[in-house]
Protein backbone atom coordinates (compact mmCIF):
# COMPACT_ATOMS: atom_id res chain seq x y z
CA UNK A 1 0.00 0.00 0.00
CA UNK A 2 2.01 3.15 -1.41
CA UNK A 3 1.41 6.42 0.60
CA UNK A 4 2.01 10.37 -0.12
CA UNK A 5 5.81 9.64 -0.09
CA UNK A 6 5.45 6.70 -2.37
CA UNK A 7 7.18 4.45 -0.06
CA UNK A 8 5.70 0.90 1.33
CA UNK A 9 5.09 -0.38 4.78
CA UNK A 10 7.27 -3.08 3.63
CA UNK A 11 10.13 -0.24 2.81
CA UNK A 12 9.72 1.93 5.96
CA UNK A 13 10.65 -1.57 7.73
CA UNK A 14 13.66 -2.78 6.11
CA UNK A 15 15.08 1.49 6.74
CA UNK A 16 14.16 1.31 10.27
CA UNK A 17 16.37 -2.32 10.58
CA UNK A 18 19.82 0.12 9.05
CA UNK A 19 18.76 3.29 10.63
CA UNK A 20 18.12 2.93 14.26
CA UNK A 21 16.51 6.01 16.24
CA UNK A 22 16.17 8.22 19.51
CA UNK A 23 12.10 6.50 19.34
CA UNK A 24 13.83 2.83 18.54
CA UNK A 25 15.62 3.30 21.65
CA UNK A 26 12.48 3.93 23.80
CA UNK A 27 10.40 1.23 21.86
CA UNK A 28 13.14 -1.33 22.66
CA UNK A 29 13.49 -1.09 26.29
CA UNK A 30 9.42 -1.08 26.18
CA UNK A 31 9.81 -4.66 24.14
CA UNK A 32 12.60 -5.32 26.96
CA UNK A 33 10.14 -5.41 29.41
CA UNK A 34 7.32 -7.32 27.41
CA UNK A 35 9.52 -10.12 26.59
CA UNK A 36 11.26 -10.28 30.05
CA UNK A 37 7.72 -10.10 31.62
CA UNK A 38 6.27 -12.76 29.26
CA UNK A 39 9.48 -15.43 29.81
CA UNK A 40 8.70 -14.43 33.68
CA UNK A 41 4.68 -15.26 33.17
CA UNK A 42 5.53 -18.36 31.13
CA UNK A 43 7.98 -19.69 33.52
CA UNK A 44 5.95 -19.06 36.46
CA UNK A 45 2.97 -21.24 34.72
CA UNK A 46 4.80 -24.27 33.80
CA UNK A 47 6.73 -24.67 37.69
CA UNK A 48 3.68 -23.14 39.53
CA UNK A 49 1.48 -26.19 39.88
CA UNK A 50 0.17 -25.23 43.12
CA UNK A 51 -2.82 -23.38 44.18
CA UNK A 52 -1.18 -20.58 45.83
CA UNK A 53 -1.54 -17.53 43.24
CA UNK A 54 -5.14 -17.95 42.73
CA UNK A 55 -8.20 -16.03 43.51
CA UNK A 56 -10.67 -16.99 45.85
CA UNK A 57 -13.51 -17.72 43.13
CA UNK A 58 -11.33 -19.83 41.51
CA UNK A 59 -10.35 -22.03 44.47
CA UNK A 60 -13.91 -22.06 45.45
CA UNK A 61 -14.39 -23.46 41.60
CA UNK A 62 -11.60 -26.06 42.27
CA UNK A 63 -13.33 -27.18 45.17
CA UNK A 64 -16.80 -26.79 43.62
CA UNK A 65 -15.37 -29.23 40.65
CA UNK A 66 -13.57 -31.77 42.94
CA UNK A 67 -16.91 -32.05 45.21
CA UNK A 68 -19.18 -32.98 42.22
CA UNK A 69 -16.24 -35.51 41.07
CA UNK A 70 -16.33 -37.06 44.37
CA UNK A 71 -20.26 -36.95 44.14
CA UNK A 72 -20.44 -38.86 41.04
CA UNK A 73 -17.72 -40.76 42.02
CA UNK A 74 -19.86 -41.77 45.02
CA UNK A 75 -22.63 -42.57 43.15
CA UNK A 76 -20.73 -44.55 40.82
CA UNK A 77 -19.25 -46.69 44.02
CA UNK A 78 -23.40 -46.80 45.00
CA UNK A 79 -24.48 -48.18 41.75
CA UNK A 80 -21.56 -50.36 41.12
CA UNK A 81 -22.38 -52.10 44.99
CA UNK A 82 -26.25 -52.21 43.93
CA UNK A 83 -24.81 -54.28 40.72
CA UNK A 84 -22.80 -56.71 42.79
CA UNK A 85 -25.34 -57.36 45.29
CA UNK A 86 -27.85 -58.16 42.76
CA UNK A 87 -25.47 -60.78 40.89
CA UNK A 88 -24.20 -62.05 44.55
CA UNK A 89 -28.24 -62.75 45.40
CA UNK A 90 -28.88 -63.75 41.88
CA UNK A 91 -25.63 -66.20 42.28
CA UNK A 92 -27.20 -67.29 45.53
CA UNK A 93 -30.41 -68.16 44.39
CA UNK A 94 -29.13 -69.74 41.34
CA UNK A 95 -27.24 -72.31 43.56
CA UNK A 96 -29.96 -72.70 45.81
CA UNK A 97 -32.04 -73.63 42.67
CA UNK A 98 -29.35 -75.66 41.65
CA UNK A 99 -29.12 -77.81 44.78
CA UNK A 100 -32.83 -78.18 45.14
CA UNK A 101 -32.86 -79.78 41.85
CA UNK A 102 -29.76 -82.19 42.69
CA UNK A 103 -31.59 -83.37 45.41
CA UNK A 104 -34.14 -83.55 43.49
CA UNK A 105 -32.90 -85.30 40.85
CA UNK A 106 -31.28 -87.93 43.65
CA UNK A 107 -34.78 -88.35 44.96
CA UNK A 108 -36.19 -88.95 41.59
CA UNK A 109 -33.25 -91.53 40.50
CA UNK A 110 -33.64 -93.52 43.60
CA UNK A 111 -37.06 -93.59 42.89
CA UNK A 112 -37.00 -94.63 39.36
CA UNK A 113 -33.94 -97.18 40.43
CA UNK A 114 -31.48 -95.05 37.87
CA UNK A 115 -28.50 -95.12 40.40
CA UNK A 116 -26.81 -97.48 42.47
CA UNK A 117 -27.93 -96.96 46.06
CA UNK A 118 -26.83 -97.86 49.55
CA UNK A 119 -27.78 -97.31 53.52
CA UNK A 120 -28.78 -99.64 56.25
CA UNK A 121 -31.44 -102.54 55.41
CA UNK A 122 -32.32 -106.35 55.39
CA UNK A 123 -31.77 -109.17 53.19
CA UNK A 124 -34.08 -112.09 52.91
CA UNK A 125 -33.50 -115.28 51.51
CA UNK A 126 -36.30 -117.93 50.32
CA UNK A 127 -35.31 -121.29 49.81
CA UNK A 128 -37.70 -123.86 48.03
CA UNK A 129 -38.03 -126.55 50.63
CA UNK A 130 -41.41 -128.42 49.91
CA UNK A 131 -42.78 -126.07 47.27
CA UNK A 132 -41.75 -123.16 44.78
CA UNK A 133 -42.77 -120.02 46.15
CA UNK A 134 -46.32 -118.68 44.85
CA UNK A 135 -46.34 -115.35 42.81
CA UNK A 136 -49.47 -113.66 45.03
CA UNK A 137 -46.87 -114.65 48.58
CA UNK A 138 -43.57 -112.76 46.39
CA UNK A 139 -46.35 -109.76 45.88
CA UNK A 140 -47.77 -109.41 49.36
CA UNK A 141 -44.08 -109.61 50.33
CA UNK A 142 -43.04 -106.76 48.44
CA UNK A 143 -46.14 -104.84 49.25
CA UNK A 144 -45.41 -105.29 53.05
CA UNK A 145 -42.13 -104.43 52.90
CA UNK A 146 -43.32 -101.09 51.20
CA UNK A 147 -45.85 -100.28 53.66
CA UNK A 148 -42.72 -100.60 56.34
CA UNK A 149 -40.97 -98.02 54.28
CA UNK A 150 -38.57 -99.74 51.89
CA UNK A 151 -36.77 -97.05 49.71
CA UNK A 152 -35.34 -99.53 47.16
CA UNK A 153 -35.46 -103.22 46.57
CA UNK A 154 -33.34 -105.58 44.35
CA UNK A 155 -33.88 -109.20 43.85
CA UNK A 156 -31.40 -111.87 43.51
CA UNK A 157 -29.18 -109.24 42.77
CA UNK A 158 -30.28 -108.67 39.30
CA UNK A 159 -33.22 -106.66 39.38
CA UNK A 160 -34.61 -103.40 40.79
CA UNK A 161 -37.75 -103.67 42.07
CA UNK A 162 -39.30 -100.09 40.84
CA UNK A 163 -42.73 -98.82 41.01
CA UNK A 164 -43.85 -99.79 37.47
CA UNK A 165 -42.19 -103.84 38.19
CA UNK A 166 -44.72 -106.39 37.39
CA UNK A 167 -44.51 -109.92 38.40
CA UNK A 168 -45.37 -113.16 36.63
CA UNK A 169 -44.80 -117.00 37.14
CA UNK A 170 -42.17 -118.29 35.26
CA UNK A 171 -42.80 -120.78 32.44
CA UNK A 172 -44.29 -124.01 33.55
CA UNK A 173 -44.57 -122.43 37.04
CA UNK A 174 -40.69 -122.62 37.74
CA UNK A 175 -39.20 -119.46 38.79
CA UNK A 176 -40.49 -115.76 38.48
CA UNK A 177 -40.52 -113.41 35.76
CA UNK A 178 -39.48 -109.67 37.33
CA UNK A 179 -40.14 -106.98 34.41
CA UNK A 180 -39.19 -110.02 31.67
CA UNK A 181 -36.17 -111.29 33.48
CA UNK A 182 -36.74 -115.10 34.55
CA UNK A 183 -35.17 -115.40 38.39
CA UNK A 184 -35.16 -118.35 40.02
CA UNK A 185 -35.17 -119.98 44.15
CA UNK A 186 -33.35 -119.01 46.25
CA UNK A 187 -34.76 -115.90 45.83
CA UNK A 188 -32.41 -113.25 47.57
CA UNK A 189 -34.34 -109.49 48.13
CA UNK A 190 -31.72 -106.85 49.52
CA UNK A 191 -33.99 -104.11 50.96
CA UNK A 192 -33.46 -100.79 51.94
CA UNK A 193 -34.73 -98.87 54.42
CA UNK A 194 -35.32 -98.83 58.50
CA UNK A 195 -33.91 -102.57 59.46
CA UNK A 196 -36.07 -103.40 62.17
CA UNK A 197 -39.18 -101.56 61.23
CA UNK A 198 -38.37 -103.61 57.43
CA UNK A 199 -38.23 -107.00 59.64
CA UNK A 200 -41.40 -105.79 61.82
CA UNK A 201 -43.29 -105.70 58.50
CA UNK A 202 -42.03 -109.29 57.55
CA UNK A 203 -42.30 -111.46 60.97
CA UNK A 204 -46.16 -110.11 62.07
CA UNK A 205 -48.68 -112.67 62.43
CA UNK A 206 -50.00 -114.35 59.59
CA UNK A 207 -47.55 -111.94 57.31
CA UNK A 208 -45.16 -112.43 54.79
CA UNK A 209 -42.82 -114.87 56.63
CA UNK A 210 -45.44 -117.15 57.80
CA UNK A 211 -47.22 -116.98 54.28
CA UNK A 212 -43.91 -118.42 53.17
CA UNK A 213 -43.22 -121.08 55.75
CA UNK A 214 -47.08 -122.39 55.87
CA UNK A 215 -46.56 -122.92 51.46
CA UNK A 216 -43.21 -124.81 52.14
CA UNK A 217 -39.94 -122.47 52.06
CA UNK A 218 -38.07 -121.32 54.15
CA UNK A 219 -37.32 -117.64 55.31
CA UNK A 220 -33.98 -116.31 56.63
CA UNK A 221 -33.75 -112.43 57.74
CA UNK A 222 -30.66 -110.77 58.10
CA UNK A 223 -30.06 -107.34 59.09
CA UNK A 224 -27.49 -105.49 57.79
CA UNK A 225 -26.06 -102.00 58.66
CA UNK A 226 -25.01 -101.06 55.25
CA UNK A 227 -25.94 -102.89 52.32
CA UNK A 228 -25.29 -102.06 48.69
CA UNK A 229 -27.78 -102.16 46.05
CA UNK A 230 -26.63 -101.96 42.52
CA UNK A 231 -28.75 -103.08 40.22
CA UNK A 232 -29.84 -100.08 37.76
CA UNK A 233 -32.55 -99.52 35.25
CA UNK A 234 -32.51 -97.07 31.84
CA UNK A 235 -34.05 -94.63 32.28
CA UNK A 236 -37.88 -95.20 30.26
CA UNK A 237 -39.58 -91.88 27.82
CA UNK A 238 -43.03 -92.21 29.05
CA UNK A 239 -44.81 -92.31 25.57
CA UNK A 240 -47.94 -90.94 26.91
CA UNK A 241 -48.11 -89.51 30.15
CA UNK A 242 -46.76 -86.02 29.89
CA UNK A 243 -46.38 -83.06 32.43
CA UNK A 244 -49.78 -80.82 32.70
CA UNK A 245 -47.84 -77.75 33.10
CA UNK A 246 -51.67 -76.40 34.11
CA UNK A 247 -51.54 -78.42 37.54
CA UNK B 1 16.88 -2.97 15.00
CA UNK B 2 17.23 -1.63 18.04
CA UNK B 3 13.76 -2.86 18.90
CA UNK B 4 14.42 -6.54 17.74
CA UNK B 5 17.58 -6.21 20.13
CA UNK B 6 15.80 -4.96 23.19
CA UNK B 7 12.95 -7.49 22.78
CA UNK B 8 15.89 -10.18 22.51
CA UNK B 9 17.42 -8.61 25.40
CA UNK B 10 14.40 -9.10 27.28
CA UNK B 11 13.47 -12.87 26.87
CA UNK B 12 17.48 -13.28 27.48
CA UNK B 13 17.67 -11.02 31.04
CA UNK B 14 14.51 -13.34 32.20
CA UNK B 15 15.79 -16.53 31.12
CA UNK B 16 18.66 -15.67 33.03
CA UNK B 17 17.36 -14.20 36.32
CA UNK B 18 14.11 -16.51 36.21
CA UNK B 19 12.66 -13.95 38.96
CA UNK B 20 9.57 -15.20 41.02
CA UNK B 21 6.54 -13.53 40.51
CA UNK B 22 5.18 -11.91 43.75
CA UNK B 23 2.21 -13.81 44.98
CA UNK B 24 0.30 -10.47 44.87
CA UNK B 25 0.98 -9.45 41.69
CA UNK B 26 0.29 -13.10 40.34
CA UNK B 27 -3.08 -12.81 38.75
CA UNK B 28 -2.18 -9.63 36.93
CA UNK B 29 0.62 -10.20 35.28
CA UNK B 30 -0.62 -12.56 32.49
CA UNK B 31 -2.95 -9.92 31.63
CA UNK B 32 -0.62 -7.19 31.50
CA UNK B 33 1.75 -9.49 29.32
CA UNK B 34 -1.03 -9.72 27.05
CA UNK B 35 -1.97 -6.56 26.51
CA UNK B 36 1.73 -4.97 26.63
CA UNK B 37 1.53 -7.81 23.27
CA UNK B 38 -1.94 -5.57 21.71
CA UNK B 39 0.38 -2.14 22.12
CA UNK B 40 3.47 -3.77 20.35
CA UNK B 41 1.32 -4.95 17.49
CA UNK B 42 -0.89 -1.47 17.88
CA UNK B 43 2.69 0.23 17.46
CA UNK B 44 3.91 -2.03 14.58
CA UNK B 45 0.53 -1.47 12.86
CA UNK B 46 1.27 2.31 12.94
CA UNK B 47 4.86 1.93 12.28
CA UNK B 48 3.41 0.33 8.80
CA UNK B 49 1.11 2.56 8.26
CA UNK B 50 3.36 5.20 8.61
CA UNK B 51 1.71 7.14 11.39
CA UNK B 52 3.78 5.97 14.29
CA UNK B 53 4.78 8.38 16.98
CA UNK B 54 7.07 7.11 19.87
CA UNK B 55 5.33 9.13 22.60
CA UNK B 56 1.76 7.76 21.18
CA UNK B 57 3.36 4.12 21.57
CA UNK B 58 4.52 4.78 25.40
CA UNK B 59 1.58 6.45 26.29
CA UNK B 60 -0.45 3.75 25.11
CA UNK B 61 1.67 1.06 26.36
CA UNK B 62 1.50 2.13 29.61
CA UNK B 63 -2.14 2.54 29.69
CA UNK B 64 -2.73 -0.82 28.34
CA UNK B 65 -1.41 -2.49 30.51
CA UNK B 66 -2.27 -0.60 33.83
CA UNK B 67 -6.04 -0.24 32.58
CA UNK B 68 -5.78 -4.15 32.00
CA UNK B 69 -4.37 -5.04 35.26
CA UNK B 70 -7.20 -2.35 36.80
CA UNK B 71 -9.77 -3.96 35.60
CA UNK B 72 -9.23 -7.52 36.40
CA UNK B 73 -8.10 -6.11 39.75
CA UNK B 74 -11.52 -4.13 40.21
CA UNK B 75 -13.00 -7.33 39.22
CA UNK B 76 -11.24 -9.24 42.30
CA UNK B 77 -12.54 -6.72 44.61
CA UNK B 78 -15.95 -7.22 42.94
CA UNK B 79 -15.89 -10.91 43.22
CA UNK B 80 -15.86 -11.38 39.11
CA UNK B 81 -12.14 -11.51 38.49
CA UNK B 82 -12.06 -14.68 37.10
CA UNK B 83 -14.65 -13.71 34.26
CA UNK B 84 -13.38 -10.00 33.54
CA UNK B 85 -9.86 -11.32 33.27
CA UNK B 86 -11.37 -13.49 30.93
CA UNK B 87 -13.52 -10.81 28.91
CA UNK B 88 -10.71 -8.48 29.30
CA UNK B 89 -8.33 -11.15 27.32
CA UNK B 90 -11.01 -12.04 24.50
CA UNK B 91 -11.02 -7.90 23.85
CA UNK B 92 -7.17 -8.19 23.77
CA UNK B 93 -7.19 -11.33 21.61
CA UNK B 94 -9.53 -9.73 18.68
CA UNK B 95 -7.61 -6.41 19.01
CA UNK B 96 -4.44 -8.40 18.24
CA UNK B 97 -6.20 -10.82 15.88
CA UNK B 98 -7.08 -7.71 13.50
CA UNK B 99 -3.60 -5.88 13.73
CA UNK B 100 -2.06 -8.92 13.27
CA UNK B 101 -4.12 -8.63 9.86
CA UNK B 102 -3.33 -5.30 9.28
CA UNK B 103 0.32 -5.62 9.73
CA UNK B 104 0.13 -9.28 6.94
CA UNK B 105 -1.75 -7.03 4.18
CA UNK B 106 0.98 -4.32 4.83
CA UNK B 107 3.86 -7.01 4.75
CA UNK B 108 2.66 -9.25 1.76
CA UNK B 109 0.14 -7.38 0.70
CA UNK B 110 -2.45 -10.38 0.94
Amino acid sequence: MPDQQGTTGRQRLRAAMSRPSRGQAVVGVLLAVVGFAAVTQVRSTEVDDTYAGYREQDLIDVINGLAGTTQRAQAEIARLEATRRDLQSSTDARQAALAQEKSRSDTLGILAGLVPVTGPGIRITIKEVDAPVDIDSMLDTIQELRAAGAESMQINGKVRIIAQSAFEQGPGGVGIVVDGTLLSAPYVIDVIGEPHTLTGGMTFLQGPKSQFEQDGQTVEITELSSLDIESVREPVQPQYAQPDPGQ
Amino acid sequence: MIAALGLLAGIVLGLIFQPDVPPGLEPYLPIAVVAALDAVFGGLRAYLDGIFDDKVFVVSFFSNVVIAAAIVYMGDKLGVGGQLSTGVIVVLGIRIFSNVAAIRRHLFHA
